[in-house]
């Protein structure tokens, strides 16, 4: 039987990798990633994980590592935040071009200069268009769960893309919550072995990540994006099997006390929670208002937002990331895109707040909410509105 | 490998046939080519060492010959060989 226990989010992320019987990690410590690795190593160290830890020297060389491994046909993981997910860049194109599954926790953090060690979303909407699945999650729970389910995505043989899951520096990584750690057999039943279809053979040998020129690059790049694209039946599939067998659902869009709200906000990741006490104390004042949470970023969900979003007159985005010189920030211009088609749609109204690991308090989601239907009124906000900046 | 289209793309864009560049014409790319002088060759086989796309082979005489199939006209082996048994011209104008 798994048990309920008081755990550091990060160590959490650990056993779930354990629990997956992943065969190699391979990572550079950074804060806030630290504890992730820095546990993982001590697992397999102490033999209760059959895995090879490669300490590698940099980022860029994790992220190599993981190519090969993956390549092998080994069940493959890593782990970054911020510069570090700068520093391997390159690379991570080449995991989801060449179709190679594996997974990545990305503890959310801001990127320099000024260095800071602290969350926001500067780094993810860096790698925004590497093609990995990448989901947000909101708490410890969520983030155990996902890396469980992350694999079965990834390796399942009609999906064959990494998957970054995303949990925000500090505010989930290093906080010490309530966790349901599932016990092996439970994990074992759910994830079956990687069976990577094309793995490195000397028996049968393959080349990948081969030269294309003019000639086929167009084609290749297409059918890589339709292959993206049509995932998304997969990864739902994934989300209700996870339900059924554990006992908690996720969905690529999901909403809170949103039926019948007039207007609505949109989080991604941890402050989700402090924006629904927002909404609770809205509620208890009359407001009508509710919550949508993105917790699909790609492929992006169009449909489940168009869905979630139907009927409401305002909706109020929060980025965590500057989109510099650009239309705001990457969520809120997303969402404005998405919804643009739409015939009837709620006026998009993006706001910028809790950079570099500033907390942002239920009252100032109050305010937000409150602002943001003030804006939405005039039919559109300025381009980049960036809150709680003292002037 | 122009008729290949977006439904013949293998998973990961993997080459399961080993070798499978040998079939790539790096030969289109060529704006001059190597145009070989036999009476100056001393068959030392250097330009065969140095030409980066194998495209220079060596005769059962010890003589080389340029595969046009694969030769990019880069002008290595012009430089390389020290008879000066290569020249290289514009395409359109070997035969000058
Ligand atoms: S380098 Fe010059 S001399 Fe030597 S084999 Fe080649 S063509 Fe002949
Ligand atoms: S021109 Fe370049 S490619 Fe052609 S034969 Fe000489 S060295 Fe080889």
């Amino acid at each position: 039987m798994g048990k309920r226990i008081g755990i550091e989010v990060s160590l959490a992320v650990s056993e779930a990798v354990k629990l997956c019987n992943t065969d190699v990690v391979a990572a550079y410590p950074i804060t806030p990633q630290t504890h992730i690795v820095e546990h993982l190593s001590e697992i397999i160290a102490d033999g209760e994980l059959d895995a090879e830890f490669i300490c590698v020297e940099s980022e860029h060389s994790a992220m190599s590592a993981c190519l090969g491994s993956a390549a092998a046909g080994a069940r493959t993981f890593t782990a970054t935040a911020g510069q570090g997910l700068e520093l391997m860049h390159e690379a991570v194109y080449l995991a989801s071009s060449m179709r190679l599954p594996m997974v990545m926790a990305v503890a959310n953090r801001a990127l320099s200069a000024p260095l800071s060690v602290w969350g926001d979303h500067s780094d993810v909407m860096a790698v925004r268009d590497t093609g990995w699945i990448q989901v947000f999650c909101e708490d410890g729970q969520e983030a155990f769960d996902h890396i469980i389910w992350a694999f079965r995505v990834a390796e399942d043989n009609r999906v064959l893309f990494p998957v970054m899951v995303h949990l925000d520096g500090f505010h989930l990584t290093h906080v010490v919550e309530p966790i349901y750690i599932e016990d092996r057999e439970k994990v074992d039943s759910f994830l079956p072995p990687n069976r990577f279809p094309l793995p490195l053979d000397p028996k049968k040998p393959v080349s990948m990540g081969t030269f294309a020129p003019p000639v086929i690059y167009t084609e290749i790049k297409k059918a890589q994006e339709d292959a993206f694209q049509s995932i998304m039946p997969h990864i739902v599939e994934c989300w209700e099997k996870f339900g059924k067998h554990f006992g908690r659902s996720y969905k690529p869009v999901e909403t809170y006390r949103a039926e019948d709200a007039e207007t609505l906000i949109m989080t991604m990741g941890s402050y989700g929670e402090t924006a629904s006490v927002a909404i609770d104390t809205l509620r208890a004042k009359g407001l009508k208002v509710g919550q949508v949470k993105l917790r699909l970023w790609r492929p992006f969900p169009f449909k489940e937002l168009r869905d979630a979003v139907k009927g409401a007159k305002n909706l109020i985005v929060l980025d965590r990331c500057i989109s510099s010189g650009g239309p705001g920030g990457p969520v809120a211009s997303e969402v404005r895109s998405a919804l643009y088609d739409e015939p009837v749609r709620p006026v998009v109204v993006g706001y910028i707040s809790g950079l570099g690991g500033r907390d942002i308090l239920p009252e100032q989601f109050e305010a937000m909410i409150e602002r943001g239907i003030k804006d939405a009124a005039k039919g559109r906000t300025e381009r980049m509105v960036i809150l709680g900046a003292r002037e | 490998m122009a008729e290949i289209t977006v439904k013949d793309v293998k998973t990961g864009f993997i080459v399961d046939t080993p070798g499978g560049a040998k079939a790539y014409r790096t030969g289109d790319w060529r704006s001059q080519r190597p145009v070989y002088d036999q009476d100056r060759c001393v068959k030392c086989g250097v330009c065969y060492l140095f030409c980066p796309d194998s495209a220079i082979k060596i005769k059962e005489d010890g003589y080389v010959e340029v595969d046009e199939f694969y030769c990019k006209g880069c002008g290595i082996c012009a430089k390389e060989c020290w008879t000066g048994a290569f020249e290289m011209k514009p395409l359109g104008e070997e035969k000058k």
